[in-house]
């Protein structure tokens, strides 16, 4: 006997598969075309596809759809495409301004479907120094453009006069306008995909599954919140090092318990917003989705995340903090903080789910621009971002000098060289710099510039002053540092946040960043495994003999108790 | 001319010999042990049982599995890595990529370098992008970090320097260094593993092939010995990735060229199986137990991608662009705990104890026993010598069919429509994502179980027609004798497409275009021809299109051409053109031979009835409730021009094929089973 319910359950299947592909195909478009490194080697660029309400069916960070067309004063037509890059007009979808998001709407036989929706990291967006992330920035004024939601493309026809007035606000026009088409492209083809959906199944058949999908996923979170959140409320709480003005530390609280079916997420008692560019805006969607992500993780990875467990988590962002800041608090280096709000975040869950803790991670976006004019009088920028230790995890060991964000991958040595007037001497990790533990955390990273052009300098990064922690008795990683070494051999110390420090040809930028915390008491830790680190030269042979009490053989491997 | 074509399974060693008259004889033997061992008893036997001397044989055309083993199960040498100072920890660091989503580092597993760290060597010696050179090697660091690795005990050695592929002299330097200290050691140069930039791509696969090298070299040793002592007097070719054929001494040196040789043999098979009838452009579906893999071929070629990943590592090889998902016969159909879903793969139940129907032991529902419950498979595979446990498998399915409220039926049939999706999928990001038209496309379906699939997969993307060629089931060995000898040369030169860099990449393309035509010489081959293809994007951007050009191009206004010509593919595969310059970042020659390969011929039957193939019936339920009786046909008795409705079902020994009902079968003149939807004829 064929039932209702039984086609619906294999289609659900099917069109779940699909929109998976869908997220995916419009991430392909737009790594591989980018222009801004940000987009392409780091894939700083999120897609989105929603129903016609404008909630998440695909994606990574939860929808901002239903803010966006709030904020728009009219109809959006098939053929339009929405572009806005103002934080404070989407309720921090976008954090910071060098942000472009682009919007279509989805349409099938003249019936509204959904919305497909991308953003991504342009290079420059104006504003007081390349990048557009100043650090001395006092108000989001002093941080570029800001582009109210605008039709680029009307009816398929691209505003040429509006786009000439935003490609004249950035260093990089070029590389931006190319950019901008790459979203464009992405989010059409993403509507051409739901589109042939429709066609498969029916409209009606692809919105009942919808439906199924963001029940469901709502479905197993109940089921993981009641398990893992407790009815009374668990705290955590964290620094961020400074805002690169001298204020600081900033601290973050995080309160979590649950009350009947809803987790309530409690940010009272967060430090007031700085006056320099660390405020983070944070979009209630993302910071649900990461949450979401992490629990169900430990459950079915295979679910796909969606919308459908909005309601099932209560968040509270007292107005005025470092995690919701008032207009005009300038935002450019919120990466900082969200880093530092999700360790948070981990840090409580941790607790609630100690089988699925982990120590803290490098904390940071360590990022790095080198700008100036080459010998040939051309200007160039080189925009970087860094990595360092992943923590000790049920699994095993911290990664070392990996990525904490996902889908990051760095750039080549022999690309950047082959573009920039810069030499990379050294590229490794630093020995015994994860904290140590029976998994110990993954070990930061140590990069060597050698400037072979005069030029200037900025640098973002954090956890110079405090530690990445470790979890369940694990040690701290090591924080970060950077210098400079002058042509005389003088070393200068940088602060974790600068801006437009002039370097000459010759100097070297010695770049650090933070390892992670270890998990368990590294008394727990394998000696083999130790010695092994030691062999391998990702642990000195001081840390084996301090922290794990074994004396290494560096050269053989071979290993005694201390006291032998 | 007669030959044979080895192609080594996990399982099967499939045979397909070639003889003098162009018939093909076909056997299968199990994979011994030492793979050379079933080897020459499959060939003796093969030649045995067709009365073939097995001494008059001329070649055979051999696809190791022996590299693809050893990055597999880590079994390769231990390599040492000698690399610039300050770049120890290349392949340590990799890429420092993690998966998304966010905290998916939490279950992400890391596979250990090739080369240990305590077997990585940093040497002082530096090379600028322009091919400058910085800080020369010194040679007696150099000399003292190998007499260090060799100490240690390392089998093989790799020299992986940065800029290598602008200037590769000290790499070069550095091999005639090792020479001086240890004249045994093998070598893999980056420089000559793959002259192209990107550091980490590059010296991955300069240690993988430095890995297998050994391997490799002591395999084919082996077989040349034996052959030998067994009398069989054959030039052996050794199978690439990419679809061609290389010498021994060729597969010794450069061993990482022979990884993907199974799936490369499979889409040369399934293009030489239709070439003959006018079809060029085709999809190819080859479903095993445990995976399936697709792929697309345009105007009679198959697609070569640059970048394969075996065992988690990247490894810049070329090789026939497939695309493999963990969807087969084997994939197992599962409800999670958490939600109320019906899930396939990529979990399978392996050959043994695999899926419920085979009764040994396995209690999972798998794809074939979902088959076998509607009906769609006669309860004997292996022509009825290996019984099916219709019973096992109909207790399987109805017990995930309870948890979901299905019917036994409704479960089966969305067992099969997830797995069919699957594969719909692989299929469309090979060419819906890639701006080609699926319905323009023949689908070409072999494998255990493509032929089972292949029509509902044509339904699904109106890619007709559906051809089953007649061995499917060692369409890969067949198709090895459809490949000819192979080389391809490249080089990285990052270039303005302007005619003021034009000059320097001019003598770029023509180097390995040089290199290209020496390697025809060498190889005494005259019928070869070069195919040139040039890596473009627009500045700025990472990432690449390869662009083909014709060799007569580069006296003829090369730059306007071919970045014209990179424009439109830019626009057709991503769907807009930036305004912005076009650069050249990799020029490449591809040296290509024929393999004088071409299919039998046969005439039609004295009867075009297909009655006299007739064997018995089966009630199948397609997406009906009620069941269908269907006619099953024996494939060995069906005759070029016999024509039959269906639903039908065509038996083999190793393969099934399912006509589904709305259809129609003809059996061409190379006995291919070609399906068209009803009411439609031709293309």
């Amino acid at each position: 006997m064929k039932t209702a319910s039984a086609v619906d359950l294999i289609t659900v299947e099917l069109v779940e598969n699909a929109l998976r592909g869908v997220g995916d195909e419009m991430d392909a478009v737009v790594w591989n075309t980018a222009m801004s490194p940000i987009i392409r080697e780091q894939h700083d660029a999120f897609p989105l596809v929603t129903n016609e309400r404008g909630q998440m069916l695909v994606g990574q960070f939860g929808s901002y759809v239903p803010y966006l067309l709030d904020t728009y004063d009219g109809p959006i037509d098939e053929g339009d495409v929405l572009l806005q890059s103002d934080p404070y007009m989407c309720e921090g979808a976008i954090q910071h301004t060098p942000d472009w998001l682009v919007l279509v709407s989805i349409d099938f036989e003249g019936e509204r479907i959904g919305y497909a929706s991308m953003f991504g990291h342009m290079l420059d967006v104006g504003g007081a120094v390349p990048g557009s992330m100043a650090t001395e920035a006092r108000s989001i004024w002093d941080e570029g453009l800001r582009i109210p939601p605008i039709k680029i493309f009307e009816g398929g026809e691209l505003n040429q006069e509006a786009l000439k007035v935003i490609l004249r606000n950035s260093r990089t026009p070029e590389s931006n306008h190319s950019d901008m088409l790459a979203l464009t492209a992405a989010c059409r083809i993403a509507a051409t995909r739901v589109q042939e959906l429709c066609a498969r199944f029916g409209v009606h058949q692809y919105r009942a599954a919808c439906e199924e999908i963001l029940e469901r996923t709502r479905r197993a979170m109940a089921r993981v919140i009641e398990e893992f959140i407790p009815t009374t409320p668990v705290r955590f709480e964290d620094v961020v090092d400074d805002d690169g003005q001298g204020g600081g530390p900033y601290k973050m609280v995080l309160s979590l318990w649950r009350e009947g079916d809803v987790a309530h997420f409690d940010w009272t008692g967060t430090d007031r917003q700085a006056a320099g560019p660390i405020n983070l805006l944070t979009h209630e969607g993302l910071f649900k989705m990461f949450v979401g992500i992490y629990l169900v993780m430990a459950f079915d990875p295979e679910i796909l995340f969606n919308d459908g467990f909005a309601d099932l988590f209560e968040v509270t962002l007292p107005p005025g903090t470092i995690v919701n800041p008032e207009f005009p608090a300038p935002l450019g280096l919120l990466n900082i903080s969200l880093a530092r709000q999700l360790d948070v975040v981990q840090g409580v869950l941790a607790t609630c789910a100690p089988k699925y803790a982990a120590g803290a991670g490098y904390g940071s976006s360590p990022a790095m621009t080198f700008s100036g004019t080459d010998e040939n009088g051309e200007y160039f920028q080189l925009g970087e971002i860094s990595f360092g230790g992943l923590p000790g995890r049920p699994l095993g060991d911290g990664l070392d000098g990996h990525s904490w964000w996902p889908l990051f991958t760095s750039i080549p040595t022999e690309y950047i060289e082959s573009y920039y007037p810069v030499t990379i001497e050294s590229y490794r990790s630093i020995p015994s710099s994860g904290g140590a533990g029976r998994h110990r955390g993954g070990n930061g990273i140590e990069k060597i510039y050698r400037f072979d052009a005069d030029g200037e300098i900025t640098i973002q990064d954090d956890r110079a002053e405090s530690s990445p922690w470790g979890f369940d008795g694990g040690m701290p990683g090591a924080r970060s540092a950077k210098s400079l070494i002058r042509a005389d051999g003088s070393k200068v110390e940088l602060p974790s946040k600068c801006d437009q420090i002039p370097v000459r040809a010759g100097e070297r930028l010695v770049f650090v960043t933070a390892g992670a915390g270890g998990l368990g008491e590294p008394a727990g830790r394998e000696p083999q495994k130790v010695a092994d680190d030691v062999r391998r030269g990702l642990v000195t042979p001081e840390m084996a003999r301090r922290s794990y009490g074994i004396n290494v053989n560096p050269e053989t491997g071979a290993w005694t108790g201390a006291s032998e | 001319m007669s030959s044979v074509a080895i192609d080594i399974g996990g399982t099967f060693t499939d045979l397909v010999l070639v003889d003098d008259d162009g018939a093909l004889l076909v056997g299968k033997t199990p994979t011994t042990r030492d793979p050379v061992d079933g080897v020459v008893k499959g060939v003796l036997n093969l030649c045995r049982v067709h009365g073939v001397p097995s001494d008059g044989l001329d070649s055979m055309t051999y696809g190791t599995t022996a590299a693809v083993n050893a990055l597999l199960t880590r079994s390769g040498a231990r390599v040492g890595l000698l690399t610039t100072q300050g770049f120890g920890q290349i392949l340590h660091l990799a890429r420092s990529q993690t998966p998304g989503p966010i905290v998916a580092w939490m279950n992400m597993v890391k596979p250990d370098p090739l080369a240990d760290l305590s077997d990585t060597r940093e040497v002082p010696e530096r090379m600028r992008a322009s091919g400058q050179v910085d800080v020369e090697l010194d040679p007696d660091p150099f000399r003292q970090a190998v007499g260090e690795l060799i100490d240690r005990g390392v089998e093989a050695l790799a020299v992986g320097f940065l800029h290598s592929y602008a200037n590769p002299q000290h790499e070069e330097l550095a091999a005639e260094l090792i020479r001086e200290v240890a004249p045994e050691i093998d070598v893999s140069l980056s420089s000559q593993v793959h002259r192209e930039y990107r550091e980490y791509e590059r010296v991955v696969t300069t240690v993988a092939n430095a890995y297998v090298m050994p391997t490799v070299s002591q395999h084919l040793n082996g077989l040349q010995e034996r052959l030998e002592a067994e009398n069989l007097d054959f030039t052996v070719s050794i199978v690439r990735s990419d679809g061609g054929v290389m010498s021994a001494a060729a597969a010794a040196e450069r061993p990482i060229d022979t990884v993907f040789s199974g799936p490369s043999g499979g889409v040369e098979g399934a293009l030489a199986s239709v070439s003959p009838t006018g079809l060029s452009d085709i999809l190819t579906l080859d479903m095993g137990g445990t995976s399936t893999d697709v792929s697309v071929c345009l105007g009679g070629k198959v697609a070569v991608a640059r970048e394969t990943i075996v065992a988690d590592l990247p490894l810049k090889a070329p090789s026939v662009d497939v695309r493999s998902i963990g969807a087969g016969g084997g994939s197992i159909a599962q409800v999670p705990d958490s939600i109320n879903s019906l899930r396939v793969g990529p979990e399978s139940a392996g050959a043994d104890p695999g899926p419920a129907s085979y009764g040994r032991g396995g209690k999972s529902a798998t794809v074939t026993d979902a088959n076998l419950v509607l009906g769609r498979l006669p309860t004997g595979l292996l022509g009825g010598e290996f019984p099916l446990d219709l019973d096992a498998a109909t207790g399987a399915v109805a017990a995930l069919g309870e948890r979901l409220g299905l019917s036994v039926e409704d479960t089966a049939r969305g067992i099969l429509d997830i797995v069919n999706e699957k594969m719909a999928g692989a299929l469309r990001v090979m060419s819906v994502e890639r701006g080609l038209d699926p319905r323009n496309f023949a689908l070409v379906g072999f494998g255990g179980a493509g032929p089972l699939h292949a029509n509902a997969l044509a339904e699904l993307l109106g890619c007709y027609p559906v051809v089953v060629p007649l061995f499917p089931g060692v369409l890969s060995a067949q198709g090895f004798h459809a490949a000819g000898k192979r080389s391809s040369f490249s080089r990285t030169v990052i270039r303005p497409v302007a005619d003021s860099a034009w000059p320097e990449l001019k003598r770029a393309i023509e180097s390995v275009g040089e290199r290209a035509h020496q390697w025809l010489v060498d190889e005494e081959e005259s019928e070869g021809s070069v195919n040139f293809t040039c890596d473009m994007r627009f500045a700025r951007q990472g990432y690449e299109v390869e662009v083909p050009f014709d060799e007569k191009e580069i006296s003829e206004n090369w730059p306007a051409t071919v970045s014209s010509r990179f424009r439109d593919e830019h626009q057709r595969l991503y769907g807009f053109t930036p305004e912005a310059d076009v650069e050249a970042v990799t020029v490449r020659a591809d040296g290509r031979c024929p393999s004088g390969f071409s299919l039998a011929e046969f005439e039609n039957g004295t009867s075009v009835d297909p009655a006299a193939a007739l064997v018995s019936t089966n009630l199948v339920t397609f997406a009906e409730a009620e069941p269908v009786e269907t006619p099953i046909y024996e494939r060995s008795k069906l005759r070029p021009g016999m024509t039959f409705a269906g639903p039908a079902i065509v038996a083999q020994d190793d393969t099934t094929t399912l006509v589904l009902p709305g259809h129609q079968a003809e059996i061409d003149r190379f006995r291919n089973i070609v399906i068209q939807r009803d009411g439609r004829q031709g293309r």
